[in-house]
């Protein structure tokens, strides 16, 4: 794929050069193991301070500190620590981990190895998705490969630290990517969440011992900033939203695909980079972070305070393409799954299809995401096809949110995110498509094509 | 001890109310404490946490400190300003912080229990009027109590099994199932035996066995009672009686010496099930499922309904006059049994001393202990014979030396109780060669072979002492009937003894108590009425050479010097 000239490219900075391979050589030859030959000179606190003073973030959805979660794992209890790279990439719209470990798998190992350094980390583990089987096989390949040049294993680069890197293919299921459900799941287990407390994977993670659980593009991350110092990955970013960001564009725009950028606007993104709606149509919603992300509706002002006392008023386009950004518009950058939704979208078809998707991913653990999840999609599927009533948009509503913040795991807000932010935005065409399909001569027809896979 | 726990109190404040609990206690067991309930399904005491049925949603909120001087956050009054945390938490898994603060009422704990009771009866089938666990059920009592009334669902309910088989005697009802997980951890933490998951996702999710398993084990119906609804139920009493109409009675499951305390259900002198009764030190809330069997020795075709004397059938008086003149003749042996209670023994061993027995024995009885609540001793009262001094070693299983008595010419009267003489060694003929009085439940051959049975009570049909494993005095209590022609064990002993001694004896167990009472032995200061329903410890120091039997159990670890004689 042609990088475009807006991009800025530092964890795909190789992966589509011409000639460029998974191989160690195209590896190696680009710098490659360079960071880790620096790493395991040092002190590992050293590292961990500086991947703190990076103020990384984790691109796997909630966007927290990666530092900062480094620093809460438990290092008196005496069991090893565990570190587990969560490469289970299974919300709708992401498709940027699968680049990395596709193309330049050893840019993943050897930021692994750093962050395994520092932890003080004997064993680390890739959960890669199921659906992901090739990318496993490049994985164990390029592993093999770095062991045989001495960066994994026994005595890493002669430094006398060792660890093994383990490739373990997922259940293929949305939830192995909940961090502690990815645990079960790794221990042999269904993927259920674990309650927290007392199941904090800083503490009591993979086999109850102390775990670190960070996504794919954070990981290679930590050997950016090695090579940047932390000071000079800053510089890219706004504050608090340091470095790049891959972007994994889907949708109604002309060129989909994965972009990896800094500091720039979301309209940058959809209409510079991507080239803007197809022709003849326009752009009705983004969802910004993946499917479970809240909706933002162009043509729409966000405005509000920033931390300053400042004052912003945006339109759809001048949304700041970073984490603080998007939470400022209402929603979060989550796992840089964009969804961009053109005029021909109808929005409760595009509601009844998630809904389908989410309770079909329900683990069935705790009853309100259990129960909730289906009920919201015999609602929505029973809407799209010809029997919606006025009431389904309240009922709706309440369902949702007799599920947010009451469940095990984050899955619940993903359940009812996309509903309360979709009929939030897009309430009248809800009300419209109730109203419509109580029409008797309305085309059941056409709406049942448009209903897709609900 | 006392001291030392107080240490470790911390105050917690529920609904406005402080309460001194540990430090860890759960926030259910806490609010319980106060008299209140916040109900829950998923959450056991005895089991581990899964906080999955969200019912026991709470709002929670500790002591706020600031964060840049740690100083603690004062109201404006001095109280501690309290941080409520923006979601409810469950109580289960919440345990007592100091200064910890709960709602269990507030608008938005309500509302979060009538959402969960929504979600929960949206795919449930709602059959209570043929479903066995109606009256008894928790979503039913809960939906009642803290649902909102009516329903908003129109959509299809999903349909799932209605009648698995887990195992031969547990059978399922997937769609009442609200996937609690109680029944999955009971079998893996404290039945061991793993057998049950669910398969399938979200609201599909659906429970059963692994490929090729089965629930068989002997605690499998354990999994029926934790079953919060009626998704899992008991194959034997499904459908046959409404729970309502039980009348309970509390009992001791008599299989071993463990002593499982338990509930015997019956209905109109007819017993329908046993289940397990809490009991913290002995059982927690488990029992074997071969206990729970034994109530179908009450209606077995080889129950004794009728005394007879010589063969012939005779009332319980007559019997009782007979055996009573037989046992006024000398070398008169007794066999007593570790199934008698301790009542029974106590009578007993008056009537050796009285005919100056030649020998008085019990019949041990002996299988593998499952350590957990089957013991390898299955006689349920070995010590009560021990206590009372009816004997005073540990039994054999073979009555050799009463046979070498027989045949010496030695003994030449047998008076026996529960137990069945052939079986433990005694050949025909040389019960020919006795007078032999047998007071038993059931035919044997030594109830064929008596000059004197008399019909006796079950268990079910009398009350009673026994003394478990740990020297621990449990009573059970009547529930049902005996047979007409029956008599109660205790009062048929008690009658003989009062015709050989001449005077009155007590026949009824409150009154012999007086007697065991006044013996000055271990049973010192205690009645049938101070033993409490979960028993009473006894110091069994004075029997702690004897070499018993048991191994390791819930609750029960050997004492070393028994231990080493194994």
């Amino acid at each position: 794929m042609a990088i475009h000239p807006k991009e800025q490219r530092l964890v795909l900075k190789y992966a589509d050069e011409p000639g460029y391979t998974p191989s160690i050589d195209s590896y190696l030859a680009h710098g490659g193991y360079d960071m880790l030959k620096k790493a395991v000179t040092m002190e590992p606190q050293a590292i961990i301070d500086e991947v703190k003073a990076s103020t990384l973030r984790g691109r796997g959805g909630a966007g927290f500190p990666c530092g900062l979660k480094w620093s809460f794992v438990d290092r008196k209890s005496g069991k090893p620590i565990y570190l587990i790279c969560n490469c289970d990439e299974s919300e709708p719209g992401t498709f940027k981990d699968r680049q990395i470990v596709h193309k330049d798998p050893h840019q993943l190992i050897e930021g692994m190895m750093i962050s395994c350094f520092a932890n003080n980390v004997a064993k680390a583990f890739i959960y890669i998705r199921e659906e992901m089987p090739y990318g496993a096989k490049i994985l164990d390949e390029a592993i093999l490969e770095a062991k045989e040049k001495g960066f994994v294993g026994d005595n890493v680069l002669g430094s006398g630290y060792s660890c093994e890197i383990v490739v373990h293919r997922g259940a293929a299921a949305y939830i192995c990517g909940e961090e502690t459900g990815l645990i079960e799941s790794l221990e042999g287990k269904r993927a259920n969440p674990r309650i927290k407390p007392p199941y904090f994977p800083a503490v009591l993670g993979l086999y109850n011992c102390p775990t670190i659980v960070n996504n794919v593009e954070t990981l290679c991350n930590a050997v950016h900033i090695l090579d940047m110092g932390a000071e000079g990955f800053k510089k890219i970013g706004r504050p608090n939203n340091a470095g790049t960001r891959i972007w994994c564009v889907s949708g109604g725009v002309q060129r989909p695909g994965y972009y990896e950028v800094g500091e720039m606007t979301l309209g940058e993104l959809v209409y510079d980079i991507c080239g803007g709606p197809l022709p003849g149509r326009s752009i009705k919603a983004i969802i910004p972070g993946g499917s479970s992300m809240k909706i933002l509706k162009n043509g729409e002002r966000y405005k509000g305070k920033n931390p300053d006392g400042s004052e912003y008023d945006w339109g759809l386009e001048d949304i700041p393409l970073d984490y603080d950004g998007i939470a400022a518009a209402g929603s979060m950058s989550g796992s840089g799954g964009m969804m961009v939704l053109d005029d021909t979208v109808s929005i409760p078809a595009a509601l009844a299809n998630l809904m389908a998707f989410y309770s079909h991913e329900s683990c069935g653990q705790c009853t309100p995401c259990r129960e909730g999840s289906l009920w919201l999609k015999k609602i929505t599927s029973r809407m799209v096809h010809g029997e919606a009533r006025p009431e389904d948009v309240d009922l709706m509503l309440d369902v949702a949110g007799q599920i947010a913040g009451r469940t095990i795991c984050a899955f619940g807000f993903a359940v009812a995110w996309p509903v309360q932010s979709y009929i939030a935005k897009f309430e009248d065409e809800f009300r419209e498509y109730a109203a419509h399909l109580s029409d008797p001569n309305a085309d059941r027809q056409a709406i049942k094509e448009l209903a897709c896979n609900g | 001890m006392a001291e030392e726990k107080k240490e470790n109190l911390i105050t917690v404040n529920i609904d406005g109310q402080d309460l001194q609990v540990p430090a860890g206690t759960n926030m259910v067991e806490a609010v319980k404490m106060l008299g209140k309930e916040v109900p829950h399904y998923c959450y056991h005491p005895k089991l581990s946490i899964a906080g999955n049925c969200r019912m026991c949603l709470v709002e929670m909120g500790m002591p706020g400190k600031d964060r840049a001087t740690g100083e603690p956050m004062l109201n404006e009054d001095g109280t501690p300003k309290i941080m409520w945390m923006p979601g409810p938490a469950i109580a289960c898994g919440t345990n007592a912080a100091p200064g910890m603060h709960i709602k269990t009422n507030s608008p938005k704990a309500v509302e979060s229990r009538e959402s969960v009771t929504e979600f929960l009866l949206v795919n449930h089938p709602l059959d209570c009027p043929i479903c066995d666990q109606a009256g008894e059920c928790k979503l039913q009592e809960f939906s009642a109590s803290h649902g909102r009334g009516y329903s908003r669902f129109i959509e299809e309910k999903n349909v799932k099994p209605k009648r698995t088989r887990l195992g031969p005697r547990v059978t399922l009802d997937d769609e009442r199932c609200i996937l609690c997980s109680r029944c999955v951890r009971f079998s893996q933490e404290i039945a061991k035996d793993d057998v049950l998951g669910f398969t399938d996702r979200g609201s599909y999710s659906t429970l059963t066995c692994f490929p090729g398993k089965e629930l068989a084990n002997n605690y499998s119906l354990n999994t029926v009672d934790i079953c919060p609804v009626g998704a899992l139920t008991s194959t034997d009493f499904r459908f046959k009686m409404r729970v309502w109409f039980l009348k309970e009675s509390k009992s001791i499951d008599l299989e071993s010496s463990v002593g499982c305390n338990t509930v015997v259900s019956s209905r109109e002198g007819k017993v329908y099930r046993v289940t397990p009764r809490r009991n913290d030190e002995v059982n927690d809330t488990w029992m074997p499922d071969s206990g729970r069997e034994l109530y179908k020795q009450i209606e077995s075709e080889d129950r004794l309904s009728y005394s007879t004397v010589n063969g012939s059938q005779t009332s319980a008086v007559e019997a009782i006059k007979a055996a009573a003149e037989i046992l006024k003749g000398e070398g008169v042996a007794i066999v007593g049994s570790g199934r008698n209670t301790v009542e029974e023994q106590f009578v007993l061993k008056q009537i050796a001393d009285q005919v100056n027995a030649k020998g008085v024995y019990l019949v041990a009885r002996y299988g593998d202990g499952d350590g957990i609540l089957v013991s390898k001793d299955r006689n349920p009262n070995v010590r009560g014979a021990l206590a009372t001094g009816l004997i005073s070693d540990l039994p054999a299983e073979q009555l050799s030396v009463l046979a070498s008595q027989i045949d010496s010419g030695e003994v030449s009267t047998v008076l026996a109780s529960k137990e069945d003489l052939v079986a433990a060694g005694l050949s025909e003929e040389q019960l020919k060669k006795v007078k032999l009085i047998v007071i038993d439940t059931h035919a044997s051959a030594t109830t064929k072979n008596a000059d004197v049975a008399i019909a006796g009570l079950t268990q079910f049909e009398k009350s009673g002492s026994v003394i478990n494993q740990q020297f621990r005095i449990q009573k059970f209590h009547k529930a049902v009937p005996g047979p007409v022609g029956s008599i109660d064990d205790l009062a048929a002993l008690s009658a003989i003894q009062a015709s050989l001694s001449g005077e009155t004896f007590p026949s009824v167990v409150g009154t012999v108590w007086e007697k065991i009472a006044a013996e000055g032995n271990i049973f010192e200061g205690l009645s049938f009425k101070g033993i409490a329903d979960t028993g009473v410890l006894l110091d069994g120091s004075a029997f702690s050479g004897l070499a018993f039997v048991e191994g390791k159990s819930l609750h029960f670890e050997p004492k070393l010097e028994a231990a080493a004689a194994e």
